[in-house]
């Protein structure tokens, strides 16, 4: 990557990086958290600065860090003549908010979370204007929503702050959402995500059919952020923000980007008749409306906020015209509308600040008391009424021209005079925030006696306005930025001359006619005001508010019906998707003919499959008879197991036969603390209900198992097959897959295993140390217990298997690699033949007789296992890469050595723990039942019993 | 034997579906082992049915092997599904034990079935 785009990453990340710091510096002061905000601007400013004469000259610096490269993800930047302008106009006010704040908040309000939230937007912001990939953009976009429902409701305990920054959020948010929709369309069309390619598309982008959905979802998004006709009305509403916020994001930053969105989109979606219709209608209505709004607010804020609304309509009809003229028109006033609003802004927060009011009717007069604010405000406001010689009226003009000599569906007259209209309200409310606020006679019941601020607070403002009449008096100082800026909006290469005096054009006279206008329309404001008041208006909030809870009504009965916590209504939804889905799919697409044969059925499986299905029948018709059902699941599972086995698959076969021994055991463990019969209180209808939700699971996943059966697949079996003996060293491919192949995925299956081990044991302990025990112990089991609980012959068979039962684990786990077995087996086999002492001796006979914790045995097989995968490194091979050897020595014949046996060493210890820690859980709480504890291995001794009577004698 | 297969995957599907829809533990519980089986089977099955083919590798020439992945896969299955049974059961069985009833689904006792059931 080059230097220039080292440079502009380090833009990028700055803000979010820096954000960190404010928080933490708060400590030191409100002053420290300041200069720790400003520092990563002004670097980043810095840096842009840096980069800035290369843009200018028409160069774009680029920066790419490919993520996804498969999916169109990259972390990509690009800056060009419009990110510089938006790039340079984010971190230029961002700086001198940073100043204004620091005097603005005062020592109550938590400053340190104010200018972390403000970098974060900052950061936000800089992402949009400089991504080079739409989806990166698209994050950048839901970031800056996020962070200014940070900042908007940053007063939390104003609930006008609360509201206007959720409303703010749905109507932005929601907007993001239709513009990913847009977006993705976009990037469909061009087959790339890259900015750069899809500006370079446009052609084939406003000729696809999927251009009008795009389109229209794109300026759904770029509409709602800014606050476009009807989606204006969250604007308002956020003005409960701290006046430094709305200063920057509701003049200067966030309520631009959809500007710039359009702008930035220009070369790609510009240039049609939907274009036009859409952007510059939509615009020039929210151009009138909004002045006119505006004009008629009492609250100062309100009054900039609608203003506001009504010059980025100004911007959209620009933009919407799609002439390069009109393009250098919006640039340029994107520049002039930050210089003054940001400042009319600053004004109005330090009024508020000074008179503790920000209602136009108790002010007036200020004059006198603020002069060096009066000054600023009215420099300001003169410049956003177009008026000669500050820079709002060398770009209003430029706008009157284009709107001169624009159609509208045959209309040569609608948009000119519309345009006026717009101009002539502008002027109006202009001149009311200077007439209303500052001149007039001197009050004496302002609710405090304003002054002017210390430096630190009017500084911002005063830069701005030196700004507003520099450009003003001088305009050729912007031209080089609005070329630039100009020209990466329209993709052509202009070269415009911004002047004062352009000679008498039409554009002049309606000038004059909305200066003149607006002058006229202010001395008859009390009476227009009396109307406005009395007439009827459709009020935004209320209307957003019903439409809201209309939705929140809506979802609740959505969530009522389809989740209210009857699992039997989610598995009804969910099986009849299913079912229909795959019929659906089924229907529309047909399949393919079976390309295999019905295998033959011997007599046998038959018997066995009519044992299935019959166990399965009483189980559910009888399940009322706990013991009883446990009885026939039993005889499932070894249904199952004996298909297996006919199935060649022995491995499964051996594996079933042993989990559902220690399953029956385990439920019958659990069983004699639970009531022995479920009582019948289903009714007839739900049974019905059940009945034919199972049916159509079970008939669905029935014809889906029967059509893949009659179907062949590729598979990546043989793969496993032809590397079984070579590369893992055993014959038996299921264990080779299971402790080579796929050892990563056994090895987090025995971790599984293990942790459910660990939690029925803590659940036991949690139990134990509850109420549950006292009701244990108070819980008469005895009619429940065998006599003879002990028996002698189950002790002595017992003992005389478990040697058998060990041997035989040891087989089964030795020969694994190479035939039938494995751990899992053997860890099942010998949990079985420890298990039998327990049944036949009693729990705690058998405890005291045990030497290795089952937790030890547990993480033992873990870090077995593990470790036999790190040996693995030592080698230089990837972690679980097995090794083997054939060792000779006599007399056994020659066997095989294999790491692979080590780790299924880990297997078999971890099921043998976490299987043994179960059981002892669940019999631990036989004790507490009030279980005798007896120390003979069982209750008649015969052998005992001559001792005794060799005694006697 | 593929409708034999097809069939045993669907009653066992059925069995578990009615049982897990039922309103005490221990029905619940035994609906959830035969669902283990369902799936346990289907899974085997995706692998397609063979007779006489066991993956076990032979030393005496060709010959044809049944997929060993789908056992793999299945065998660890049917380990993991009874460590879930186990817990399931240990969980049921605190239920019991601390509120004395096994129910499973929320007992509409006053009037006001939706506070009744925020609260439990």
């Amino acid at each position: 990557m080059s230097h220039e785009g080292i440079l502009l990453f380090l833009i990028a990340v700055l803000p979010f990086a820096g954000a960190l710091l404010p928080g933490l510096m708060i400590r030191a002061g409100r002053t420290a958290s300041a200069v720790s905000t400003a520092v990563p601007t002004l670097m980043a400013l810095v840096m842009l600065c840096i980069l800035a004469p290369a843009v200018l000259r028409g160069e774009v610096v680029q920066a790419q860090i490919d993520w996804l490269p498969q999916l169109g993800l990259s972390a990509s930047f690009f800056l060009d003549g419009l990110g510089l302008l938006f790039a340079g106009m984010i971190l230029g006010v961002g700086l001198l908010i940073t100043l204004y704040a620091r005097f603005y908040l005062s020592g109550d309000d938590p400053v340190g979370q104010f200018y972390t939230y403000l970098l974060l937007f900052q950061g936000a912001m800089l992402g949009i204007v400089i991504s080079d990939n739409i989806l990166l953009l698209l994050i950048f976009w839901e970031l800056t929503s996020l962070s200014s429902f940070l900042l908007i409701g940053y007063w939390k305990h104003l609930p006008e702050g609360r509201q206007g920054a959720r409303m703010a959020l749905a109507v932005t948010g929601a907007g993001g959402l239709a513009m990913i929709g847009g977006m993705l369309i976009l990037g469909n069309i061009v087959g790339s995500y890259n900015l750069t390619d899809i500006l370079q598309a446009g052609d084939a982008i406003r000729a696809s059919e999927w251009y009008l959905p795009a389109l229209i979802l794109i300026l759904l998004g770029a509409f709602t952020k800014s606050a476009q006709f009807p989606f204006h009305f969250w604007l308002p509403h956020a003005m409960a923000a701290p006046t430094p916020v709305s200063a920057y994001l509701h003049s200067a930053t966030m309520v631009k980007a959809g500007v710039f969105l359009m702008a930035r989109m220009w070369p790609a979606l510009a240039g049609t008749d939907a274009w036009f219709y859409i952007v510059a209608t939509i615009g020039l209505i929210t151009m009138v409306v909004g002045a006119l709004i505006a004009l008629f607010k009492d609250d100062l804020k309100a009054l900039l906020a609608f203003s506001t609304v009504s010059h980025l309509g100004l911007l959209t009809m620009l933009l919407g015209f799609g002439t390069e003229a009109a393009a250098v028109a919006a640039v340029f006033h994107i520049i002039n509308h930050l210089t003054f609003k940001a400042a009319l802004f600053m004004t109005a927060g330090i009024v508020d600040h000074e008179t503790h009011t920000r209602d136009i009717k108790r002010l007036g007069g200020l004059r006198h008391l603020m002069p060096i604010t009066f000054l600023i405000g009215t420099v300001a406001a003169l410049s956003m009424a177009g008026i000669p010689l500050f820079n709002g009226f060398l770009s209003k003009e430029m706008m009157l021209e284009e709107a001169s000599h624009t159609d509208w569906y045959g209309s040569a007259y609608a948009v000119p005079v519309l345009a006026t209209i717009g101009a002539l309200l502008s002027v109006a409310y202009s001149f009311r925030f200077v007439g209303h606020v500052f001149l007039g006679p001197k009050r004496d019941d302002y609710p405090q006696t304003p002054h002017d601020p210390p430096f630190g607070m009017w500084a911002a403002p005063a830069l701005l306005v030196v700004l507003v009449i520099a450009i003003g008096v001088a305009p050729f100082l912007a031209e080089g930025i609005v070329t630039a800026a100009a020209s990466a909006v329209t993709g052509a290469d202009l070269h415009p001359h911004l002047k004062i005096w352009h000679g008498v054009t039409p554009a002049l006279w309606m000038s004059v006619a909305a200066i003149a206008g607006g002058a006229l329309l202010l001395m008859l404001h009390r009476q227009l005001d009396r109307i406005w008041i009395a007439a009827p208006r459709p009020e935004a909030k209320a209307i957003f508010d019903r439409f809201v809870a209309g939705l929140v009504v809506a979802s609740r009965w959505i969530t009522e019906v389809t989740h209210n916590g009857a699992i039997s209504r989610y598995l009804a939804i969910f099986t009849v998707t299913s079912v229909l889905l795959g019929f659906i799919a089924y229907s529309s697409s047909g399949l393919s003919a079976p390309t295999r044969d019905l295998l033959g059925v011997p007599l046998v499986i038959a018997v066995g499959w009519v044992m299935l299905v019959v166990a399965t029948v009483s189980i559910v018709v009888m399940h009322h008879h706990r013991f009883r059902a446990l009885t026939l699941l039993g005889i499932i599972g070894l249904s199952i197991s004996a298909g297996f086995a006919y199935l060649s698959a022995p491995d499964l076969a051996l594996t079933q036969i042993s989990v559902e021994t220690v399953t029956i055991m385990l439920l019958l463990l659990a069983l004699h603390f639970l009531p022995k019969v479920t009582p019948k209180e289903s009714p007839i209808g739900l049974r019905v209900r059940d009945g034919i939700i199972a049916l159509t699971a079970g008939g669905g996943v029935s014809a889906l198992a029967y059509a893949f059966l009659m179907r062949d697949i590729e598979t990546i079996s043989d793969y496993h097959i032809a590397n079984s003996y070579e590369g893992g060293g055993g014959t038996n491919v299921v264990n080779v897959i299971l402790v080579d192949f796929r050892g990563y995925d056994t090895y987090g299956e025995i971790i599984v295993l293990g942790i459910a081990g660990f939690v029925i044991y803590a659940l036991m302990r949690a139990l134990l140390d509850g109420p549950a025990a006292q009701r244990l112990k108070n819980t008469d089991y005895s009619q429940d217990r065998s006599r003879d609980r002990h028996p002698l012959m189950m002790v002595v068979v017992t003992r005389i298997l478990m040697p058998i039962a060990l041997v035989v684990g040891l087989y089964i786990f030795l020969r694994g690699h190479n035939q039938p077995g494995g751990g899992f087996v053997a860890g099942l086999v010998v949990a079985i033949a420890l298990l039998m002492q327990y049944m036949a001796s009693g729990f705690a006979w058998t405890q005291e007789r045990k030497k290795i914790e089952y937790h030890t045995m547990i993480g033992l097989g873990v870090v077995v296992a593990g470790a036999t995968g790190a040996g693995a490194w030592l080698a230089g091979q990837p972690f679980l890469t097995s090794a083997y050897t054939y060792v000779h020595l006599p007399p056994i014949e020659e066997f095989e050595l294999a790491t692979a046996m080590l780790f299924d060493l880990g297997v078999f210890l971890t099921v043998l723990g976490a299987v043994m820690l179960m059981l002892y859980s669940l019999s631990r709480i036989a004790r507490f039942a009030g279980e005798t504890v007896n120390v003979a291995p069982m209750d008649y001794d015969p052998g005992a019993q001559v001792a005794e009577e060799e005694a006697e004698r | 034997m593929e409708l034999i297969v097809a069939t045993t995957v669907g009653v066992l599907t059925a069995g578990g579906v009615y049982l897990l829809l039922r309103l005490r533990t221990f029905p619940v519980i035994l609906g959830l082992a035969l669902l283990s089986y369902a799936v346990n089977v289907f899974l085997f099955a995706s692998g397609r049915l063979a007779i006489d083919q066991s993956p076990i590798l032979s030393k005496y020439g060709e010959a044809t092997y049944t997929d060993p992945l789908p056992q793999a896969l299945v065998l660890t299955a049917i380990v993991i599904s009874f460590g879930m049974t186990a817990v399931l059961v240990m969980i049921g069985l605190g239920a019991y034990l601390e509120a004395e009833s096994d129910r499973v689904d929320i007992e509409p006792e006053t009037p006001d079935a939706n506070d009744q059931g925020e609260r439990t």
